[in-house]
């Protein structure tokens, strides 16, 4: 078996599939409280706020009083730990393999090109988020918190909402310096976003100056989007296709913006 | 030939102590103010966000809540408290687990400080008074809030600043000491896990009697609950002397929380 | 001899089984300059950590400054500078306050240190940078100012732990001349290294350190006189067959066979290498130099320093 003969790269299309592969890779060192998390983290928010809190609940909060407050929280939960698992990765993840473990300029010394390690990172997100969302509407189910068939679709929904992160990689590939600028962002930007984006009650019950930030937040689209599946409609079907268009648009939007902003500093 | 055995004469607060703990201070005061006091700042925004969409939206569907005296007390007032007391817990376990770990093992900045005449416990309480002047500020800023939102409902929410101090001393002597048994940061997510549900289930959203007697027992015997209670009962002037259980459950837990930590110091810092 | 400000008497410092320092005895006298020698894991970082009072001994006795680490600390650190490395400085503070926060740390008053971190500016040649962030530092700047932060305290005795480690020559002669001035200005020294030519030009006094323990002390002239001829000639057969041709070699001089060179000791280079060729062997290349600390520990431990 001689080496020389099986060197030469027959890759041309799938090559953002070893960026995957590597980052999987990588994830078996922590998969122990990676899989502890997924499986714990709905069990307590379920119990917490679809049981506990529930029985504070004195008005109904879902469209008719057949919906229950636990079926109502449940696609927004699942949403919620969708777009953390991408939060995470779209930040840390991004400036880890530009900074602190440089692996993207190592990628890159390879025939691998700039859009191909972020397509590569962005599928690996895509499997993150789908094993966490598998997890969490298992265990909904265990909950009783699903009423319909189509409820299953909450999964894509919620993976949509944390697609729709994107603009926030597209932003961290542009850190040149660690200044603690995550935690601003988190506590300005996405923490609002995320508290006023109608999880645990109803947008509509904010004051007009606040809801705009729902109206903003892929958190809210995505919460309501799942909520259609589950025991929908509820809603103007226009409003529906305006949740998906606007979860894919800003997805897209920011891949396409994070693919420029890496090619730019890798090749610079 | 005197092999004296020098473990067991090492245990002396000298070796560990010079008595200069504002150095330390001192220094975290300077990097604040140069590197990250915008960090420092938004920090205060974080329980202001969640009272405001918890309070006033999901208060809207809550009629109202008991407080420990049985009388109802609206949603907002309800877990404003609850939320001051876990922003406490928040802050000291971050300052004396993630922020302690970091500087230890990335930053080396502690190698450097104890290369001085400065010894381990200065240290310590260095990290854990700046930790206790920024959760003041915080606390401080909160309290303002909810009395601007009419959410301190008698005269002892003044008294609910101390608190609150005392609750993140409890916690912040208690994580230092956790943290010099962790190796990475791998483990550091275990952290996380102990702390979610006991944010989530300590009275914090809503009151303890929705779980059956044992769980109730159970949450009873962890420090946040105590917080919650002890600060709740200040801001709501629902007071009794079970607010002395709750004052020597965090002045016992401080003083467990020093011993353990000044015994750890030294597998910590001078192994 | 006047009283040595470090005394150390079968110092031993084990992890679990591992004897990191196995048993070493050493005296520092005051204003001397004296180096701890060997290869990485010989126990010299271990062996400054000690002497640092920031690690506490297993067994053995260990004095300084009239003092016991392992009761006052404190006291002993006080009377310290330490230059360890890598370096640690605070890079969330800027040149200068990285010297004033560092002198609080001694409890020295504000104004002393002011002006002491002023006069260490300009001692280690970073007046311009006082307001520069730690990390626009070059190598050579960063370990300066690591120098300069460990004398805000007016030291007696100055630790550095490989001081000149990762710096490009030039770097390495700058810091060299600022410590031969601390050095003539009676700071006393310690210092590890596995530099050759840096305990040459640094150490009036050295120990050669192996697995923990010492293997042989003196000055640097006395031990390579002592354990080594006065030049080495070295030759290059190729990969492979210097081990063939070592055979021919016998009676030149004393031999070393390393992998990708013999070396032959003997006190006329040129005379040997004369005498390599007459015996028909043809080396690809020959050097004949001065013997140096290399050689005394290749002759104390039969390896080489840097592997």
């Amino acid at each position: 078996m001689s080496v020389s003969t099986t060197t030469t790269p027959r890759v041309r299309v799938g090559r953002a599939w070893y960026v995957t592969e590597h980052k999987i890779r990588e994830m078996r060192t922590y998969a122990g409280t990676l899989i502890a998390t997924a499986i714990g983290t709905p069990f307590l928010y379920l119990f917490a706020f679809g049981v506990g809190l529930a029985t504070l609940i004195t008005q109904n909060v879902g469209p008719n009083p057949d919906v229950t407050y636990l079926q109502f929280v449940a696609p927004a939960l699942l949403a919620s730990a969708a777009l953390l698992v991408a939060q995470e990765e779209y930040t840390f993840g991004i400036l880890m393999g530009l900074k602190w473990n440089p692996i993207f300029i190592a990628m890159n010394a390879t025939p691998i090109t700039p859009r191909q390690i972020v397509n590569g990172i962005f599928l690996f997100v895509v499997i993150r988020m789908a094993i966490t969302s598998l997890i969490y509407f298992a265990v909904m189910v265990v909950f009783g918190a699903v009423p319909s068939a189509a409820g299953v679709l909450i999964i894509v929904a919620g993976m949509l909402g944390g697609f729709a992160f994107a603009p926030v990689a597209a932003y961290a590939a542009t850190i040149e310096e660690d200044r603690g600028q995550f935690a601003i962002l988190q506590r300005t930007i996405i923490l609002p976003l995320t508290l006023f984006s109608g999880t645990v009650f109803p947008l509509t019950q904010l004051p007009i100056y606040l809801q705009w930030i729902g109206w903003l937040s892929p958190l809210w689209h995505a919460s309501e989007l799942g909520r259609q599946f589950s025991y929908g409609p509820t809603e103007p079907i226009w409003l529906t296709v305006i949740h998906v268009v606007y979860l894919v648009g800003l997805g897209v939007f920011g891949w396409q913006l994070c693919v420029r902003n890496i090619a730019r500093r890798l090749n610079k | 030939m005197t092999v004296t055995s020098t473990r067991q004469s090492s245990g002396g607060v000298r070796a560990l102590y010079s008595g200069n703990a504002r150095a330390v201070v001192g220094r975290g005061l300077l990097a604040t103010r140069s590197t990250n006091w915008i960090i420092v700042l938004t920090g205060v925004f974080e329980p202001v966000f969640y009272l405001l969409a918890l309070g006033i939206g999901l208060g809207g569907y809550i009629g109202g809540v008991q407080n420990a005296q049985g009388d109802t007390i609206p949603y907002a007032a309800y877990i404003a408290p609850a939320l001051l007391a876990v922003s406490a817990m928040n802050g000291a376990i971050y300052d004396s687990t993630w922020n302690v770990f970091f500087k230890m093992h990335f930053g080396k900045l502690y190698q450097g400080m104890l290369a001085t005449r400065l010894g381990p416990l200065d240290v310590a309480l260095g990290e854990i008074s700046l930790a206790l002047l920024r959760g003041a500020a915080y606390g401080l800023t909160f309290l303002l809030v909810m009395q601007a939102l009419g959410l301190n409902l008698a005269w002892t929410a003044v008294l609910a600043l101390p608190a609150i101090l005392l609750i993140a001393f409890g916690f912040a002597s208690l994580g230092m000491g956790i943290t010099s048994y962790l190796k990475t940061f791998q483990q550091m997510d275990w952290i996380q896990f102990v702390m979610l549900p006991m944010f989530l289930f300590s009275a914090t959203f809503y009151p303890l009697t929705v779980y059956p007697a044992p769980i109730q027992w159970f949450i009873q015997a962890l420090p946040l609950w105590h917080g919650v209670e002890l600060v709740r009962g200040l801001t709501t002037g629902a007071l009794g002397p079970v607010m002395l259980v709750h004052l020597l459950y965090f002045l016992v837990m401080i003083a467990l929380g020093l011993v353990f930590t000044t015994r750890r110091l030294r597998a910590l810092f001078l192994d | 001899m006047p009283t040595p400000v470090i005394t150390a008497n079968a110092l031993t410092k084990k992890y679990k089984d591992f004897a990191a320092v196995d048993g070493i005895t050493f005296e520092v006298a005051p204003g001397e300059s004296f180096g701890l020698l060997g290869p990485n894991g010989a126990g010299k970082s271990t062996t400054m950590r000690m002497v640092g009072a920031v690690s506490t001994r297993t067994s053995g006795d260990l004095t300084i400054l009239d003092m016991d680490p392992n009761e006052q600390g404190p006291e002993i650190r006080a009377q310290l500078g330490v230059v360890p490395q890598a370096d640690n400085l605070d890079t969330e503070l800027r040149v200068r306050d990285n010297l004033l926060v560092y002198g609080r740390y001694f409890g020295l008053p504000r104004a002393v240190i002011a002006k002491r971190a002023d006069e260490l500016l300009d001692f280690a040649q970073l007046t311009e940078k006082a307001k520069a962030k730690v990390d626009d530092l070059s190598g050579g700047m960063k370990r300066r100012l690591t120098i300069a932060r460990a004398l805000i305290n007016d030291p007696r005795i100055l630790l550095l732990d490989e001081p000149t480690s990762g710096l490009d020559p030039q770097a390495r002669h700058i810091l060299w001349d600022r410590l031969f001035r601390l050095k003539e200005q009676g700071t006393t020294l310690v210092l590890t290294t596995h530099y050759m030519d840096e305990a040459e030009q640094l150490c009036d006094r050295l120990v050669v350190v192996d697995k923990g323990q010492i293997m042989a002390e003196g000055s640097p002239a006395a031990l390579i006189r002592e354990h080594s001829s006065k030049e080495v000639l070295e030759v290059r057969f190729g990969s492979d067959k210097n081990e063939g041709a070592s055979a021919k070699l016998e009676g030149i001089g004393r031999l070393e066979v390393l992998p990708d060179r013999i070396l032959i000791y003997s006190d006329n280079g040129e005379a040997a290498l004369v005498e390599v060729v007459k015996r028909g062997l043809e080396p690809i290349t020959s050097l004949v130099r001065r013997s140096s600390l290399e050689d005394v520990f290749l002759r104390l431990t039969g390896r080489t320093l840097i592997e």
